[in-house]
């Protein structure tokens, strides 16, 4: 019992902006508003946004590695892409029948696990660190890229899957969820609008337990001074490698969510663009803070989105504008720089108890 | 017998010899200050005993157990604890966040926050609990990090210049504290420049020059040896 409550008090602590009865009303009411925004938009709009939120998975994934393990990594693509091509392979070949979907939902994120842990073990128990993780992880992430961009000939097919080189993979089928009476398909629509919001809550409560915790405590302070941190006795690899592979499984659960709503993914997911993208985000809003990356991501995103809509090459440029300015004006993020002027938010984050 | 002891122990840097042959050992219960002047590979020693350097050759024994194949945060948690030159604490953290990291692991988690109080108390820092650890003033941050070291309840502390940019009140309360510490067992290892704090603190002084063990004793022994005086007190006292 005694347990069980110190584990629901980590939802709140000094690694997470946003505490007491203000904040959480505030959070409650947003969930309210998310929850009845269907009502108010139809289908269509609603199955569009779900296309924001599956990249947050990813975002918030960053967030822990980055912003609070301090290893900067453009590997997040390349989990989202192997997460997205396994689903995509598994479906294809199996179909979606008796709930095999949600399998390859599993086995997909326990590929993307097992593909950031042989990375991760390399780069972290082979102490890579700083820049040149940055560049081993970018490395990887456009081989990959270069790799499925070749994969056009009839040669390269898992199955009944063909990896179609640069046009990718499609028509797999959506989420589905077996149902008595019928299964319940989950195209971009208000269903799946539900069951991504229901994920990207349990994700964010989760990680925000996961960063107030002995681990995440660990974390912060492998950013902070690696070398302390190990002469505390922490084996910071493993705390690295733990931080980078529960990292790798939410990109991996963006590239699966987003194969699955659009029923395509191409080898371009894991390309330059697409690897530079989260950092943006990331940054923009507030590394260090999960609040702030979850919050920064979505507007960023909108904001990528309303841009493209007008030209979409000069979205790209504004974005790296974007970052520029950030990283010049508020290196901490906009959003934590924002809350840190709300006076309250930014005391109870740096007053930690 | 020897708490920790070096056996022949031999660090080369390309062609540079730093640490020559060096045979150390430290009595369970001893504060052992090592001294020499720069150069004289007191912070390879150092290193090497920590682990974050491996030895060209040698040995080094720990509670009588050959620790020189082990990685420094095995070395920890045998019952080892460090306390940098530079104090090396979490900046953008609460004093509080952390002793917590150093300590959470170590005490239940019911207590946890008590044992952290009465640390805070020793450290004379209760009042800065709250703050950021990167705003403390420089002698607090060398007492915040020899805190980290000594949660950890460790049979050795090492300690590296621990009083390095400190007033003469602020180093003569570190001394305090390490005669504290070492009356209730604790056995200390302390690279030291400063000889007032040498003089307070040493139960034995090893000399080391050139990478050598230059010479051992007490305090008063070095001081009167004229040969130490030639290499480096000398120097020291102008």
């Amino acid at each position: 019992m005694n347990a069980l409550s110190r584990f629901f008090a980590r939802l709140e602590g000094p690694q997470t902006i946003g505490r007491g009865p203000v904040f959480w009303v505030g959070f409650l009411i947003v969930l309210a508003g998310a929850c009845s925004y269907p009502m108010f938009s139809d289908g269509y709009t609603v199955g569009n946004t779900v296309y924001f939120f599956t990249w947050v998975f990813m975002a918030l994934g960053l967030s822990l590695i980055w912003g609070y393990g301090g290893s900067l990594s453009f590997g997040q693509t390349a989990f989202f892409g192997i997460a997205g091509y396994s689903y995509g392979v598994l479906t294809l070949n199996f179909g979606a029948a008796y709930g095999f979907t949600l399998v390859a939902v599993v086995i997909a994120l326990v590929i993307a696990a097992l593909a950031a842990l042989l990375l991760g073990y390399f780069l972290f128990f082979g102490r890579i660190s700083g820049v040149f993780l940055g560049i081993v992880t970018l490395s990887v992430t456009l081989v990959l890229e270069r790799f499925m961009a070749q994969t056009a000939g009839p040669e390269w097919a898992i199955g009944k899957a063909r990896l179609n080189g640069f046009n990718g993979m499609s028509n797999m089928p959506p989420l589905t969820i077996p149902w008595p009476g019928g299964d319940i398909i989950l195209y971009p629509d208000v269903q799946l609008y539900y069951v991504v919001l229901g994920l990207l809550v349990l994700v964010y409560l989760g990680l925000r337990i996961l960063v107030n915790s002995s681990f995440g405590n660990v974390l912060v302070a492998i950013r902070e001074n690696p070398e302390r941190a190990e002469m505390l006795g922490y084996d910071i690899r493993k705390y690295q490698l733990g931080a980078f592979v529960i990292g790798a499984v939410l990109a991996g659960l963006s590239g699966v969510l987003y194969t699955s709503w659009g029923q395509y993914i191409t080898p371009s997911s894991m390309g330059m663009t697409a690897a530079a993208l989260p950092i943006v985000w990331v940054a923009v809003g507030g590394r260090s803070d999960l609040t702030a990356t979850l919050i920064g991501t979505l507007v960023v995103l909108s904001g990528f989105q309303a841009l493209t809509i007008h030209g979409a090459q000069y979205a790209l440029v504004v974005m790296g504008f974007l970052l520029v300015l950030t990283v010049l004006l508020a290196p901490r993020g906009i959003i934590l720089a924002a809350a840190g002027l709300l006076g309250r938010f930014g005391k109870s984050k740096q007053g930690g108890a | 017998m020897a708490l920790l002891q070096t056996r022949a122990l031999n660090k080369r840097f390309g062609g540079l010899h730093v640490t020559n042959n060096v045979d150390l050992s430290l009595e369970a219960g001893e504060v052992h200050c090592l001294i020499g002047p720069n150069g004289a590979g007191k912070s390879t020693l150092f290193r090497l005993v920590l682990g974050e350097h491996s030895p060209s050759s040698g040995q080094i024994l720990f509670a009588g157990e050959d620790i020189t194949a082990l990685k420094s945060f095995q070395r920890i948690r045998r019952g080892m604890s460090v306390k940098f030159q530079v104090p090396g604490i979490f900046k953008a953290l609460s004093v509080r966040q952390n002793l917590e990291t150093a300590m959470q692991h170590h005490y239940p988690a019911a207590s946890l926050h008590e044992e952290i109080d009465r640390l805070l108390e020793f450290l004379k820092l209760s009042g800065e609990s709250r703050q950021l650890a990167g705003n403390l003033s420089h002698g607090q941050k060398q007492w915040l990090e020899i805190g980290m070291a000594i949660s950890l309840k460790p049979k050795l502390l090492l300690l590296d210049e621990p009083t390095a940019g400190m007033s003469p009140e602020e180093t003569h309360m570190t001394g305090e504290m390490v005669r504290r510490l070492n009356a209730d067992g604790m056995t200390v290892l302390a690279v030291e420049h400063d000889m007032a704090f040498v003089r307070q603190v040493a139960d034995k002084v090893t000399v080391l020059h050139l990478g050598q063990v230059f010479a051992q004793g007490s305090i008063d022994q070095i001081v009167a040896d004229e040969r130490v005086a030639a290499i480096y007190l000398g120097q020291a006292h102008g």
